[in-house]
This record gives C-alpha cells, structure tokens and sequence, in this order.
C-alpha cells in the first residue's frame, strides 16, 4: 500500500511539475514523461514508453493530456489516471484563469515575450536530443523496413503534411502484414 | 444552460482533435466563433497567442479561458472537464487493451513498425519549434537578417547541457528563456 501511494504521490508530482513548464506543445511533455519514468525513475522501459505514445497519439484530444493518462495507467490504474490528469490540468487551469484577468499586460509585456522566445531552443534542444536517443535505437536493430518507416513516415509527417492518425494506420497496417507473413513463413515474430 | 453548451462544446473539441494541439485549433473556431459566438475572430487570434504563450495543451489552454470568459471559474470548470474526458475514455480503453495483449505476436508486431513512426513524429514536432525559433519569415532561408545567431547558440548550449552534463531539461529550457530576456533587457537599456 506504501508503495502505491508512493507512486501516486510521484506521478501527481511529476506531472504538475511538467504541466507547469512545459511551453510548446504536447511533445515536450511526451519528452519530458519519457525524461523523468524512463531514464530517471527506471519504471517504464524504452520500448514501451514508445508505445504508450503511440497510444497518446492515437487518441483524440491533447497529447499531453493523453501522455498523462497513459502514464498514469500504466504505472497506478485507474487512481494512477485520476492523480496524472489533476496534475497535467492543474497548472494550465490556473495558469489561463490568471492570465483571462491580466491578458492585456500580459501581451504587451518584452520580458515574458522574450523568455518565451528564447526557451523555443531550449525546447528543440530536448526533443532534438530524445530524438537522437530513440532513433538509434530504431538504426541499431538493422531491420530495414524500420528505418524505411521512420524515414518515410518524417518525410509524409513534415514535408507533405500528412495527418497523424493516417501514418499511424498505415503503420500498423504494415507491422500487421509483416507479422503474419513472418509467422507463416514459421519461427515466431 | 451556458454551461451546458460550454461542456458540449468542449467536448465535441476533445473527441474530435486528432493528431495534437493544432489539430484543434480550427474545431475551436468552428465552436467558439460560428456556433456559439462566444468571441469574435480578433479575440480568437488573442486565444491563440495566449494559448501558445502559456504553458499547457492549446485545447485545455482555450477550454479555460473561453470557459473564465463565458461563465466564470464554474464556466471554465465545465469547459476543462469537457474537454478532457473524450481522452480518458479512449486513452483508457486503447491503454487495457495494450496492456492485456501486448505479448500477443500481432500486436507486437504493429508496435515494432509504429515506434519508428513515432520517433518520426517526434521529430517533426522539433523541427516546427525550431525553424521560426531559428529564421525570422519562419522559413528556411539565409537573405539577410532572417537567420538568427542567438537561438542557434541556445540551442547547441541547451543539447551542450543536456547530453554532455545531464542537466534536468526543465532547467535548460528555463535557462534559454531566462538567457534570451537577459540579453534583451541589457539591449534595451543600453
């Protein structure tokens, strides 16, 4: 029961802390969650942190949010998702209802315009640097067709602004196909 | 009754944005402006920045604040609850179902050719932060004044920082910021 609790207390933490600073969008707090229960805390393996964005990815709604509830389930159930999401929610809520008072002074004001601009590096820097981690790791299991996927899959996602949900599908098409061609063939994927 | 519409609406807004915070971006619009006529489409473009300026997913950013706007603290409550809560029913169930089967062969091996995908995704995600971080117009190209030096070198001391001296990446992040309002001041008054 200690245990539990303990982890509860950590994932509410965790995320209130990455909900608070997380400029930029849902991938740096997928980065960040990775950061702290991946290579931190050592609860979650690589592998399956990718597949529990793929998960936060497939859902509607907001990534971070998703990444949230995935985690929290993941590590706790259901009273894991409860402490995950409070903890994603609570910084933005009072965050904007502070903000919808003082917007005004809020636009106008240089200093917050210019933190704001300059963590947009600091930003690329961390997903840059997790991108590195995860692609060699996808380089270092020298499958082809996995390399093929990354590489298509940035270019359809970045050049050719292909949705989301489509290359996701595509994907896993394609992983299904393999699979069942492979086990055919005999000797289990 | 407005905080029943504030709920439906945000929840329409969660259950159907796939694919992250700007793929909600024109839902919003479509509720918020042409159905409810909560705001017009200056106040909308107000949203925007403060929905990017501020830390938290664009979707529960705008929830908050249309919901503050519309209906007070209890508006904002409805709105935020309404626009989480399509992501916890389907986040919880695909969740089960992963963790049920996933020693199963064929869910293994759609995950082994979704993860490069993934990391693919990931990556384009840097990449849209980084490109207007780095050149005035947004778009790669090196006329004068639009590459910018300094948050080149934030971002080559931020991966500095993180890979070589393992420094937790909130305090980079915040380091860069506090960096680039440093200079900034010291421009202005000097």
């Amino acid at each position: 029961m200690k245990e539990k609790s303990h982890v509860l207390k950590k994932l509410f933490l965790s995320t209130l802390y990455l909900s608070t600073f997380t400029f930029g969008g849902g991938y740096v707090i997928v980065t960040l969650l990775k950061n702290r229960f991946v290579d931190e805390l050592h609860w979650i393996d690589e592998n399956e942190m990718l597949d529990l964005v793929a998960i936060a990815q497939s859902s509607p709604g907001a990534i971070a949010v998703n990444g949230a509830i995935v985690v929290g389930y993941k590590l706790a159930g259901i009273p894991g998702i409860l402490c995950s999401i409070l903890g994603a929610i609570i910084p933005p809520f009072l965050i904007l209802t502070a903000v919808s008072f003082f917007y005004e002074a809020f636009k106008e004001n240089f200093i917050i315009q210019a933190m704001l601009s300059g963590m947009k590096s600091g930003v690329g820097a961390v997903i840059a640097s997790v991108v590195y981690d995860m692609g060699s790791g996808i380089v270092k299991k020298r499958d082809g067709v996995l390399i093929g996927v990354m590489g298509a899959a940035f270019v359809a996602n970045y050049f050719f602004k292909v949705n989301v949900i489509f290359i996701i599908l595509v994907t896993a098409v394609l992983g299904a196909v393999r699979t069942i061609i492979r086990e055919k063939k005999g000797g289990r994927a | 009754m407005v905080y029943l519409q504030l709920f439906l609406a945000f929840l329409q807004i969660g259950a159907f944005s796939f694919g992250g915070g700007y793929a909600a971006m024109p839902l919003i619009q479509a509720q918020v402006i042409e159905r409810y006529g909560w705001m017009n489409p200056a106040e909308f473009a107000d949203l925007v920045t403060i929905a990017e300026m501020t830390p938290g997913p664009i979707a529960v950013n705008s929830a908050t604040f249309v919901g503050n706007q519309v209906g007070g603290i209890g508006g904002a409550l409805v709105a935020t609850a309404g626009c989480i809560l399509p992501s916890c029913i389907f986040v919880t169930v695909l969740a089960y179902v992963y963790t049920k089967y996933r020693t199963m062969g064929l869910l293994q091996g759609i995950l082994e050719s979704l993860r490069p995908a993934v990391v693919a995704m990931i990556a384009t995600a840097g990449l849209t932060i980084l490109i207007p971080a780095f050149f005035a117009s947004g778009s790669v190209s090196f006329a004068n004044g639009n590459f910018q030096i300094r948050p080149v070198l934030y971002f080559l001391a931020a991966l500095f920082l993180l890979r070589k001296k393992k420094i937790d990446p909130i305090k980079v992040m915040v380091g860069c910021g506090v960096a680039e309002a440093v200079v900034q001041v010291v421009q202005t008054f000097t």
